[in-house]
């Protein structure tokens, strides 16, 4: 899988354009190191001294042990700013974003990343905010958590809300917490330990599972995508915990028997978790606490467009039923002077409500605990209420009516030149299949993703969901035109042409990028994982690796039974 | 690769050869064929008492990983140092300098359970 | 406001396409039992409307003229240059790099990163960063009890308090045990986790102490670290970034595993996140990381590249058996840190640490001369310091008044830690700033 041969590179391709513009440097190298480009005595930023007056008066005062002193400096780069703008800036242009590229990376939900969001994150008042500051001074900061929240109950159907769970995983995480601490207290602690997961989910829910000491049981799906009723009834018993579900599926399918599944699963005594990834599909259609379920996810990095930021910060707020309320991660912002709906009418017409009162509800005696320090990644917080408020009832409905027609359109576009495995209705994503390109040609998907490179495009998730052979998860989300969605499917019917014509060439793909293939495998035989000083005392890195061959040695690895 | 005649093998794809009590182990091309490029085996210690189709390590690719079951019981007599540094021994010549482990047998009947070449061919064809 | 840019005419021509009449055929198989009643969300505002409303409620947290509270989140200078990097569209509107040909940006940036946190920490291999502080050092915790096979972690009562709780949730979950180790907090106490307590613990997979810890006390690191050797479990060091360019790096006093909130370097206070956690270990315990590694290699060219490698630790790989459920990570955080750790360099991170202690000097000589405020513990502090002050939480309300937060009031953490206050200092803390202190704890005597 590793390339197995050179990449043809485009003299005018981006790479090649933006290579490094100094003299004399490793043609080899795209833009080096940031600690290449250091220079003794260089610098960005310089700090006063101390005043003479907090010299003089603090003179008394005990310094550092020379025990506890550093001897010698970390080796940080030294850099004008200049370079280092420079530095960062070529770093970006080695990057697609969906500032620049059309981006349908499946279950991912890359939507455009609304400015305003960022402007109101920036305020001064809300980012100079202390997590610690006495609550009389914080008052904005509690009011923009609870509107959240609020806004997050109406738009899920779940009674309570807590903002504290950094990401999705993290999310789930709680969400598994929550879960034990319910049957603990009611006496079926012990005896509840499996998690039901169908074999089509995230790869977080059964590692989820297991960080919280279950064991999962995978339920295969139906012929059509879905779970199957009659496995999962099978599966149901007084030793399972929870059902972990995505809804749409991650095969972009809504599950068309949803009520009999949550019916099913409450029967037996268990929670139903629903993993909110795909929450894009159903705003406005579908509310999982309505419709039953206990406790489920947000990732407002996916359905409330906060920037992914190449891989966090995101956020993964959840809501509950009143069954599991009492174990929220304390703290939880609260009204504790003034009339909810009242307050709520006058923010929904951007008033103020005059006495009222915001605090942190600590005393939560059946709390799971915190999962994290403080309340959470607020900054998140404020682009998802500028974004919520911007789009208002109709937007949001307006946003799954368009992504789910988005998705469609692109189904019905490809679906004669690329395998549907389950051809149904799509929400927001539709899995298409490559094994035709494979059988006949020898064409992988990851071929396949890495030709499309060449188009400028972000290849959409590939080989997931892991139930679909080949899989290409396509999700183009609301906010790309008609006129991008018809280049993307002219692109994949290109791809699928040349595959036919001449599929070495997608073979050698991508050869417009920076760099080609690289070599995966290698990386990972032989971990390189951070800068090697010239100067390094000679085998530090050949140490490192000794160790790494002496720990599998002595066997200290994840348990596999 | 052709399954080599002289091997029993398991419906995990696991290879044995058999020399007078002691047996070495290994995978088949065609796991490692189905793993991709093998970036790092987990080798069972010295010593390690193994027991027929229970797991006794990992081996990952780049982008998957799995269980190794052992095909008989026994005693591990000597593991494959070679692959700790190079593992893609395992893609390049898994019959042979791929090899995992020596195991002094406890119960050479086991091998009545394993397959031959002919039917383990026709299990992963 | 909608950012969907499709006209009717695109929408008749996509249903068209489809070959369904409205758009609602599309929703045909949400079952009819458990589609959404009405809901309450308000309608939808203009860009001038949603600033007005923005405007309006950040008004109305009031910022402090001046403010001594840290408790582990600090305000710092953040250079300009750093938010002109991280502003930058192609880093803050990427995701994880799964295609490394069109992430090198990403990829190298977090490279550089890992290398960054090496250099600072003196450890081998660090993480492309976790959610916190708090988390990174529970999941530090989780993953020295897969390095030993044991279920029990020890923690120091000198960690921040917040640390402790998070790391008592994560290990709530697979029933790991968490014990604490005492610190003497009475008035002219030690402050500080004493190394001959550690013998006790028996058998536990970690140790876990900060410094400075959280009363902001200079601990016997190597002692305790030798300690935990002696016990067979490994040494978890919280560390402040900053500080380690004057304290001694982990790497070099023993620490097995560094878990830390990577805030203070560049990162806004932003009411409690989004910050970064940092994480280091020794190589020789990189199989059982959790979270995203980056590695250097090369294409079929020659050409130096990075990806994503290990992978099969995580859980997209390795599903119920992973290291972690983590995926989502705080990258964007993490190149802030990087930009800052740049901008400032060697010396520059020096003066700042260098600041910040002269001024909480200034302010412990300043507090005790006027007679307000003594040190509540022995030993030596860095640019943090407990000090008891009579009537605290009174005089700390009074304070807040005239627009000044006196640090944290300490029996919120601990009922036992009553008429103390947690101050703390950095380069942004000003003589005038400490004048305006000393006088207002004068004037509520």
């Amino acid at each position: 899988m590793s390339a197995a041969k050179a990449p043809e590179r485009d003299a005018s391709g981006r790479g090649a354009a933006f290579a490094s513009a100094v003299a004399g440097e490793d043609l080899a190298i795209v833009e080096p190191l940031i600690f290449d480009r250091s220079r003794p005595e260089r610098r960005a930023v310089r700090f006063p001294r101390a005043s003479e007056e907090a010299r003089r008066v603090g003179a008394g005062q005990p310094e550092i042990p020379a025990a506890l002193r550093r001897e010698t400096p970390p080796r940080l780069p030294e850099v004008g700013e200049l370079e280092l703008l420079r530095h960062f800036n070529r770093l970006a242009h080695l990057n697609m974003a969906i500032d620049l590229n059309f981006y349908p990376l499946g279950s991912c939900t890359m939507k455009y990343n609304p400015k305003v969001n960022e402007w109101a994150a920036r305020l001064p008042g809300l980012a100079e905010s202390h997590p610690l500051d006495p609550e009389e001074l914080s008052q904005g900061s509690l009011e923009i958590m609870w509107l959240l929240a609020e806004l997050l109950g109406d738009i899920s159907g779940f009674p309570a809300i807590s903002l504290q769970p950094a990401a999705g995983a993290h999310g789930e995480l709680t969400g598994m917490l929550m879960t034990r601490a319910f049957h603990r207290a009611n006496g079926e602690g012990e005896q509840r330990t499996k998690v039901l997961v169908p074999d089509s989910a995230h790869g977080t829910n059964p590692a989820t599972a297991t960080m919280v000491g279950y064991e999962t049981v995978t339920i295969r799906s139906n012929e059509r995508g879905g779970i199957d009723l009659g496995a999962l009834r099978g599966a149901l018993g007084p030793d399972v915990a929870a059902l972990m579900i995505t809804n749409p599926s991650t095969l972009g399918i809504f599950e068309d028997q949803i009520d009999q599944v949550i019916a099913a699963v409450k029967d037996a005594g268990a929670i139903a978790y629903m993993d909110g990834a795909n929450l894009n599909a159903i705003l406005g259609r579908f509310r999982p606490g309505e419709a039953g379920f206990d406790v489920m996810h947000f990732n407002l990095h996916k359905t409330f467009s906060t920037p992914h930021g190449g891989g966090g910060p995101g956020a993964g707020p959840v809501g509950v039923s009143e069954r599991l309320e009492p174990y929220l991660p304390a703290p939880i912002p609260v009204l504790v002077e003034g009339d909810p709906g009242e307050v709520r009418a006058n923010a929904w017409r951007g008033r103020s409500t005059p006495g009222v009162r915001f605090a942190l509800d600590a005393d939560r005696p059946h709390s799971i605990g915190k999962v994290r320090s403080h309340h959470g990644n607020f900054g998140m917080f404020v682009r998802a209420y500028t974004y919520i408020r911007s789009n208002g009832d109709a937007g949001l409905r307006g946003i799954s009516e368009d992504a789910v027609l988005a998705a469609n359109y692109l189904r019905i576009r490809l679906h004669d030149v690329y395998d549907l495995p389950y051809d149904r209705l799509s929400k927001h994503e539709v899995v298409f299949s490559g094994r035709r390109q494979k059988r006949e040609h020898g064409v992988t998907t990851l071929d396949i993703a890495k030709a499309i490179l060449d188009h400028g495009i972000h290849p959409p998730t590939i080989y997931f969901p892991l139930i679909v052979e080949e899989a290409l998860m396509v999700e183009p989300t609301e906010t790309e035109t008609l006129e991008t969605l018809d280049h993307f499917v002219g692109v994949m019917r290109d791809i699928a042409e040349q595959a036919a014509s001449d599929p070495e060439s997608l073979k050698r793909a991508p050869v417009t990028t920076p760099v080609g293939r690289l070599d995966e495998a290698g990386a990972a035989r032989r971990p390189d994982l951070r800068h090697s000083f010239a100067n390094d005392d000679s085998g530090a890195r050949a140490g490192a690796e000794a160790a790494v061959a002496a720990s599998a040695r002595s066997g200290s690895r994840t348990p596999t039974t | 690769m052709a399954n080599p005649d002289d091997l029993r093998y398991s419906k995990e794809h696991e290879w044995v050869r058999v020399d007078g009590s002691q047996a070495t182990i290994g995978i088949t091309s065609f796991a490692a064929e189905e793993l991709g490029d093998i970036v790092f085996i987990e080798l069972p210690e010295v010593g390690a008492t193994l027991s027929q189709f229970a797991t006794f390590g990992v081996v990952e690719s780049v982008k998957a990983v799995s269980d190794l079951y052992s095909p008989v019981s026994g005693e591990v007599v000597e593991v494959n140092e070679a692959l700790r540094d190079t593992p893609e021994l395992l893609n390049a010549d898994a019959f042979g300098e791929g090899w995992i482990a020596r195991v002094e047998l406890s119960d050479t009947a086991e091998l009545d359970a394993l397959m031959d070449a002919a039917a383990y061919a026709d299990e992963t064809a | 406001m909608s950012y969907s840019p499709h006209t009717d005419a695109d929408r008749r021509q996509m249903l068209d396409t489809i070959g369904v009449e409205t758009v609602e055929d599309l929703f045909a198989d949400i079952p009819a039992a458990v589609r959404a009643s009405d809901w309450s969300v308000p309608p939808p505002l203009t860009e001038l409307e949603v600033r007005a409303e923005l405007a309006r409620i950040a008004s109305h947290n009031r910022i402090p003229e001046v403010s001594f509270l840290g408790a582990g989140v600090y305000r710092h200078l953040i250079p300009a240059v750093v938010g002109e990097v991280i502003g930058r569209p192609e880093f803050a509107t990427a995701y994880t790099p799964y295609q490394p040909e069109v992430s090198q940006g990403t990829l190298q940036s977090i490279y550089e990163f890992q290398s960054l946190i090496c250099e600072l920490t003196g450890m081998e291999v660090a993480t492309a960063s976790h959610y916190d502080g708090a988390t990174a050092t529970a999941e530090a915790a989780l993953m020295a009890c897969r390095l030993t096979r044991r279920d029990r972690v020890a923690v120091s009562a000198a960690v921040n308090p917040d640390y402790r709780r998070v790391l008592e949730t994560y290990c709530s979950g697979p029933g790991i045990e968490v014990v604490e180790v005492p610190v003497n907090l009475e008035p002219g106490g030690t402050g500080t986790t004493d190394p001959a307590d550690l013998a006790a613990l028996g058998e536990v997979a970690c140790v876990v102490a900060a410094q400075p810890n959280y009363y902001g006390q200079l601990e016997p690191m190597r002692e305790l670290a030798d300690a935990t050797h002696e016990l067979g479990a490994q040494f978890v060091a919280i560390v402040e970034p900053t500080s380690l360019a004057v304290l001694e790096a982990p790497g070099a006093y023993g620490a097995d595993i560094v878990a830390s909130e990577g805030q203070p370097l560049g990162i806004p206070v932003s009411f409690g996140g989004p910050y970064v956690g940092l994480m280091a270990a020794r190589m020789a315990s990189v199989r059982q990381m959790p979270g995203r590694l980056v590695g250097a290699t090369r294409d079929a060219a020659g050409r130096k590249g990075y990806v994503l490698t290990l992978q099969a630790r995580e859980q997209h790989i390795r599903r119920e058996k992973a290291a972690s459920n983590i995926c989502t990570n705080q990258a964007l955080m993490a190149l802030a840190a990087t930009a800052y750790l740049t901008s400032v360099g060697p010396e520059g991170l020096r003066e700042v640490a260098e600041l910040s202690m002269a001024q909480a000097r200034h302010l412990v000589a300043a507090l005790e001369s006027s007679d307000v405020a003594q040190r509540r513990f022995g030993g030596v502090y860095l640019n943090e310091v407990a000090v008891s002050v009579p009537d605290a939480a009174r005089r700390h309300a009074a304070l807040v008044d005239q627009g000044i937060v006196a640090g944290r009031l300490l029996e919120h953490d601990d009922p036992r830690l009553t008429d103390t206050l947690l101050l703390a200092t950095t380069e942004l803390t000003t003589d005038d700033d400490i004048r305006r202190l000393v006088h207002a704890l004068e004037a509520t005597r």
